[in-house]
């Protein structure tokens, strides 16, 4: 069979490229999409290479559906490739969360946007932790804002899992405000802003929050024991 | 040009070494330099001349299908540290005042023997009236590691027996990025030679990595990653249950696609290309998080071929490259100890006689290592 040359090389436009996946901007079925490929990792062992690479596809694969049902937008999984190992992802347009705070940065705060945003974003980590889903990577460029509904869409599931433990929500909140500190400090307290929605949308917020309040004190992550 | 004696017993391993380090300018570095990068210009920019004037070890050995106890270790150190020492001297044809300092393992480590080391060396330190310095023993490997490689700046993954760690040099500490939550990688291999009855001689992992290059069937064993850190108790309790089931198994047990029989090989190799996978995946982890190129492999199960390659592959593929040593340096060892001790004495610490004490919990950023900018 015959398989022409740059179907082999990638799957459209390769848009970014990380330390596990790759980017590609794409078509599926004449919709504007996104192919993201996770690579192999040529050190280890092919047969436990392919179990771990599909492993993962699979568990990013789930809990962004979990998401979906839990009521926080996600692009909408249009297909998954178990042998070539990709996801290919509704293509959402519009600019990065980081990408408005830096512009609220630069030309001034828009105190009722700001407003909006960090409520879609404690409403939306309310819903996924209340459902028992942990996103793990919770940074403002893994945020998306779409264009014309305005609505907040969740990216990048690459390092999500299930748990109920307020310990893994505060670490996952934890992560967030880190992100914040050290990248939007001009735009005042958005953590703040974000945990009073938190609150209102989580049900378990008072446990969640008191282990936040630990692990700020920790100054590194983890507890030292040995 | 200050001279350290090192001696180090936190486990199954006595060392005695001995160490100067040289003017910058006048001395070529050391003959002993062995490394993967083998690049000399960089070894001579980035490390500070260092001459090894002895490195004596002395191992005790449990018997196959058995670990070391404490208690055995201890008596054994008691028993060699004496004529260690003297034979180290005698090697470096140096004299009580040629020496600037006695350099001892404060922890982490097995208590017992630590202490016995310990009692060493304060006995010297008073013999000789020479200061003491107490030294971290994974500072003492990160420090060693350094010396010989000429990594100025490296991602560590630090891996033995009792410790796995991926450490990185920020701030004047060996900050912790990942770690095992529960037994260390050198402890799982260990533990699983036994089931096997692997000899301990030279050592458990040595000879698992051996047969291991034999082994030519993967079989199905958990994979631990958790963010930066591993977890290697459940990956032997499987791994065990299948040497029980090889060891005492009545009926051939053929692997699944090519129906040949799974030998003792196939489990090291198994074993090997699990956890090897994991140690590189969060060494991946780290390098990417704080934009490193080099990455430095210490400890005794640094050693081992296979994760030196493997190593190198990941370091490849994001245009790095891996350091790593032999075991004359890599398993612990006095110098290590007299390396790091003798740069902490040149910055002006000292540890008083009723501070010498040792302890099994000493976390790698604790030690100001105020040595480094």
């Amino acid at each position: 069979m015959e398989i022409k040359q740059d179907d082999k090389e990638g799957f459209g436009v390769l848009l970014k490229q990380g330390a596990e996946a790759r980017i590609f901007e794409s078509t599926f079925l004449g919709r504007r999409s996104i192919v993201k490929e996770r690579f192999s990792k040529k050190y280890r062992h092919p047969v436990l290479d392919s179990k771990l690479t599909l492993k993962r596809l699979n568990a990013e694969a789930r809990c962004m559906t979990k998401a979906r049902r839990l009521g926080v937008y996600t692009p909408a999984l249009y297909a998954m490739d178990p042998l070539l190992y990709t996801l290919t992802l509704e293509y959402v347009e519009g600019p990065a969360v980081k990408e408005v705070l830096l512009a609220f940065g630069e030309d001034g705060i828009i105190e009722e946007r700001l407003d909006d945003l960090a409520t879609q974003i404690g409403e939306a980590i309310g819903k996924l932790h209340d459902g028992g889903l942990i996103h793990g990577d919770l940074t403002t460029s893994n945020m998306l804002i779409q264009s014309g509904t305005n609505r907040l869409v969740l990216i990048d599931f690459g390092l999500s899992f299930t748990s109920t433990i307020p310990e893994d929500k505060a670490v996952d909140l934890y992560v967030l405000e880190r992100a914040l500190l050290s990248m939007h400090s001009s735009c005042g307290n958005v953590m703040d802003r974000i945990l009073t929605a938190y609150r209102r949308s989580s049900k378990q917020w008072s446990a969640t929050l008191n282990k936040l309040a630990q692990v700020r004190q920790r100054g590194r992550k983890r507890t030292m024991i040995g | 040009m200050p001279i350290a004696i090192g001696l180090e017993g936190s486990a199954n391993k006595l060392g005695v070494g001995i160490i100067q380090h040289d003017n910058p300018a006048s001395n070529p570095p050391s003959p002993h330099d062995s490394a993967f990068s083998g690049d000399e210009q960089q070894q001579k920019q980035s490390s500070p001349p260092v001459r090894i004037l002895a490195n004596l070890r002395h191992t005790f050995h449990a018997p196959p299908g058995a670990g070391f106890l404490p208690k055995d270790v201890a008596a054994h150190h008691r028993r060699w540290v004496v004529r260690l020492t003297k034979q180290a001297m005698k090697q470096a044809k140096l004299g009580i005042k040629d020496i600037d300092c006695i350099c001892y393992t404060k922890g982490p480590g097995m208590g017992a023997p630590l202490a016995s080391v310990a009692i060493a060396a304060r006995m010297l330190s008073q013999l000789w009236n020479l200061p003491l310095i107490g030294v971290n023993h994974c500072v003492g490997h990160i420090e060693m590691g350094r010396a010989i490689t000429g990594a100025d700046n490296p991602v560590v993954l630090y891996v033995s027996g009792g410790n796995t760690q991926v450490i990185a040099y920020s701030a004047q500490r060996y900050r912790i990025f990942g770690e095992a939550l529960d037994i260390a990688i050198g402890n799982c291999l260990d533990r699983f030679a036994r089931v096997l009855r692997i000899p301990n001689d030279p050592a458990p992992g040595y000879n698992i990595e051996q047969l291991a290059k034999k082994g030519k069937h993967l079989l199905d064993l958990p994979y631990a990653v958790k963010g930066m850190d591993v977890s290697f108790s459940g990956i032997l309790a499987r791994v065990e249950e299948m040497g029980v089931k090889l060891d005492q198994g009545t009926e051939p047990w053929l692997d699944s696609e090519s129906q040949e029989p799974i030998t003792a090989a196939d489990l090291c190799f198994t074993l090997q290309e699990t956890v090897f996978a994991m140690l590189v995946e969060i060494t991946e982890r780290a390098m990417a998080h704080v934009g490193a190129k080099q990455v430095l492999i210490v400890g005794g199960v640094g050693c081992n071929i296979r994760l030196q390659e493997m190593m190198g592959i990941m370091a490849s593929e994001r245009g790095g490259s891996v350091y790593a040593t032999d075991e004359r340096f890599c398993i612990d060892n006095g110098i290590m100890i007299a390396q790091a001790g003798l740069m902490a004495w040149q910055m002006g610490f000292r540890t008083a006689m009723k501070d010498s004490t040792t302890t099994q919990r000493f976390r790698t950023d604790e030690v100001l290592i105020n040595w480094r900018d």
